[in-house]
C-alpha cells in the first residue's frame, strides 16, 4: 500500500482533464452570488463568474473588463462546483488576478474589451487551464498552440441568436472532417492555410478530433438551442445571457441541462420546452453592425 | 456473462467506454432503467457529482441502481462517481444525495480549487505494476466502515482508493491516463461475481 513517486500540478493532462470531466453538462453564467446557486441547483456543471452578462454589456457598451475580485470571491464561496471567470483578450495581468482568486478556469474572452490586438496570453505560464473562443479550426488550433486547454465556438453572445453559434461549430468540425480526408503530404498546405504549427494540424487529421474538450457558446437561449449544439457535435454548453435574462431563469436553466443531456430524444427536448415562461428578447445578429460583433475579436 | 455498463448522463463516461473497449471487454452505455437490463456491473464516471445526482433522479436510475448495488452487482465509481457510493459527504450541497452503498465518509474538492490538481503514479494492492492517476478537483475518503478496505493511498496517508465487496471506489482518473490496470481489476471483479442484473 501507498508510497507514491512524485505529484505533477498543472500537466496539460491534468488542465485538459477538468474540461473532460464537464463534458454533457451545461456552464452558466452568473452575476451574483444567488444566481451561482439556482445555477448550482439547477444542475449547472460549473458557473462563470462575471459582473455583467453579454447581453448587458451590449446594451450598455463601454469598456468590458474583468470582475471584481470581490464579487469573484462571493461566487466562489457560494457554490461547489468548478467556477470560471473572464479575462481580456491579452490581458495576462488579470489573469494572474484570476489565478491568484483561484478560479478553476480562466476564460480568455472576446466578450470583454480586448487588452492586446496582436497577442493572446501566454497561457502556458499559468497553472490554471484556460478556455478560448474560436470561430474556425485555425483560430481553435492557435489557441491550443498558446496553451488553451479548452475550447469554446464563439457564436455571437448576448444575443440569443444562435446562427453564430451553429455556424462556428459547424465550421470547426467541418474543417476537422476535412483536414482527416487529407494525405499526408497535403497536411503541409493544410497547416499553412490554418496558421497553425504542422505538428498540431497532423494530430489533429490523425485522431478527427481535437486535442482538448470543444463546447459550444454565444447565443443559446432555449433547450432546443442546446440540443442543437450537441447534435452538430458539441461536448457541451455554455448559455451566458439566456438563462438570467428569461422570464424563468431556475426552470430554464433545469430544462436547459435536461436537454443537453438528452440532446437526441426529442421526447425529452419537447417536455423541457414546455412552459417556461419568456425566453430572452435577443437580436439578431443580422441587425448588429459589424463594429459591435464579438465574435470578430481574437486573432 | 452480461456487459459492464457505464453511467453515461454526464461527465468522461466516453473514457470509460473507451478504456472497457481497449480491454476488449463488452460496454453499454446507461441513460435509462432499461439500459440496466442484463449488465454485470457498473461504472460511475468522473464528472460533476451534484449533476450526476441530479440527473440520475430526472431519468429515474437513482432508485434502480440503489437497488442494483443492494443486490451485489459489481460497481465502480471514479472521483463524482466515487462521491456517489459514499453512504455520506462532507462539503455536500444541501440537497445532494448518493446512491451510497460504501460504508465510507468522502470529502469533495478535498485539494482545493483547480490549480492544485496533479498527476501522479500510485501503488494500489491488487495490482502488480504502480497506477497513472490523475486527481482534478478531486475528493478523498475520510473514514472507513469496518468492512472497507484501503487499497491506495497518498503518501501522507490519505486515502484514494477503497473496496468493501463488490464495490469500488477511487478519487482519480486512470481513464484519462491510458490506465487499464484499473479497469482490468474492476473487470475481474465482475467475472468473479457473475452477476447478471435484473429488473
Amino acid at each position: 500500500m501507498s508510497e507514491t513517486t512524485n505529484k505533477n500540478n498543472s500537466t496539460p493532462l491534468v488542465k485538459r482533464g477538468l474540461a473532460e470531466m464537464l463534458k454533457g453538462g451545461v456552464i452558466m453564467d452568473v452575476v451574483t452570488a444567488d444566481q451561482a446557486k439556482i445555477a448550482e441547483d439547477a444542475g449547472a456543471v460549473a458557473v462563470m463568474a462575471l459582473e455583467r452578462v453579454p447581453a448587458d454589456i451590449r446594451a450598455q457598451g463601454g469598456v468590458a473588463r474583468m470582475s471584481d475580485p470581490d464579487l469573484i470571491d462571493q461566487i466562489i464561496a457560494s457554490v461547489s462546483i468548478p467556477v470560471m471567470a473572464k479575462a481580456r483578450i491579452g490581458h495576462f495581468v488579470e489573469a494572474q488576478i484570476l489565478a491568484s482568486l483561484k478560479v478553476d478556469y480562466i476564460d480568455e474572452s472576446e466578450v470583454l474589451s480586448p487588452a492586446d490586438y496582436v497577442n493572446h496570453i501566454d497561457k502556458w505560464k499559468f497553472d490554471v487551464p484556460f478556455v478560448c473562443g474560436a470561430t474556425n479550426l485555425g483560430e481553435a488550433l492557435r489557441r491550443i498552440t498558446e496553451g488553451a486547454a479548452m475550447i469554446r465556438s464563439k457564436g455571437e453572445a448576448g444575443t440569443g441568436d444562435v446562427s453564430e453559434a451553429t455556424k462556428h461549430i459547424r465550421t470547426i468540425l467541418g474543417e476537422i472532417r476535412a483536414l482527416g480526408a487529407k494525405s499526408d503530404d497535403e497536411l503541409y498546405v493544410a497547416a499553412k492555410e490554418l496558421q497553425a504549427p504542422y505538428e498540431l494540424v497532423k494530430e489533429v487529421a490523425r485522431t478527427k478530433k481535437l486535442p482538448v474538450v470543444l463546447f459550444t457558446a454565444g447565443g443559446v437561449a432555449t433547450p432546443a438551442d442546446a440540443a442543437l449544439m450537441m447534435q452538430l457535435g458539441a461536448d457541451g454548453v455554455f448559455v451566458g445571457s439566456g438563462i438570467f435574462k428569461s422570464g424563468n431563469p431556475a426552470a430554464r436553466a433545469a430544462a436547459i441541462v435536461k436537454a443537453t443531456t438528452s440532446f437526441d430524444d426529442p421526447d425529452v427536448v419537447a417536455a423541457a420546452s414546455r412552459g417556461l415562461g419568456e425566453a430572452m428578447v435577443g437580436i439578431n445578429v443580422s441587425d448588429i453592425p459589424a463594429p459591435h460583433r464579438l465574435a470578430d475579436r481574437g486573432w | 456473462m452480461g456487459p459492464i455498463g457505464v453511467l453515461s448522463l454526464q461527465g468522461d463516461f466516453r473514457e470509460h467506454l473507451a478504456t472497457l473497449e481497449a480491454l476488449s471487454f463488452a460496454a453499454v452505455k446507461v441513460r435509462k432503467p432499461s439500459d440496466l437490463e442484463g449488465i454485470s456491473g457498473l461504472i460511475i464516471p468522473g464528472g460533476e457529482s451534484t449533476v450526476i445526482d441530479k440527473l440520475s433522479k430526472i431519468y429515474n436510475l437513482a432508485e434502480p441502481i440503489k437497488e442494483l448495488i443492494a443486490k451485489g452487482m459489481p460497481v465502480f465509481g471514479t472521483c463524482a462517481g466515487l462521491i456517489m457510493l459514499a453512504n455520506k459527504l462532507e462539503d455536500a450541497t444541501p440537497t445532494q444525495e448518493t446512491f451510497g452503498g460504501l460504508d465510507v465518509v468522502v470529502q469533495r474538492n478535498a485539494f482545493g480549487s483547480q490549480a492544485n490538481s496533479f498527476e501522479t503514479t500510485l501503488v494500489f494492492t491488487g495490482i502488480a505494476e504502480p497506477v497513472s492517476a490523475a486527481f482534478i478537483r478531486a475528493p478523498i475518503v475520510l473514514n472507513l466502515g469496518p468492512n472497507v478496505e484501503a487499497l491506495a493511498s497518498l503518501p501522507n496517508g490519505e486515502i484514494v482508493a477503497v473496496r468493501s465487496g463488490n464495490i469500488l471506489g477511487i478519487s482519480f482518473h486512470p481513464e484519462v491516463c491510458d490506465e487499464n490496470a484499473v479497469h482490468a481489476y474492476f473487470v475481474e471483479m465482475c467475472k468473479t461475481a457473475n452477476f447478471t442484473s435484473t429488473n
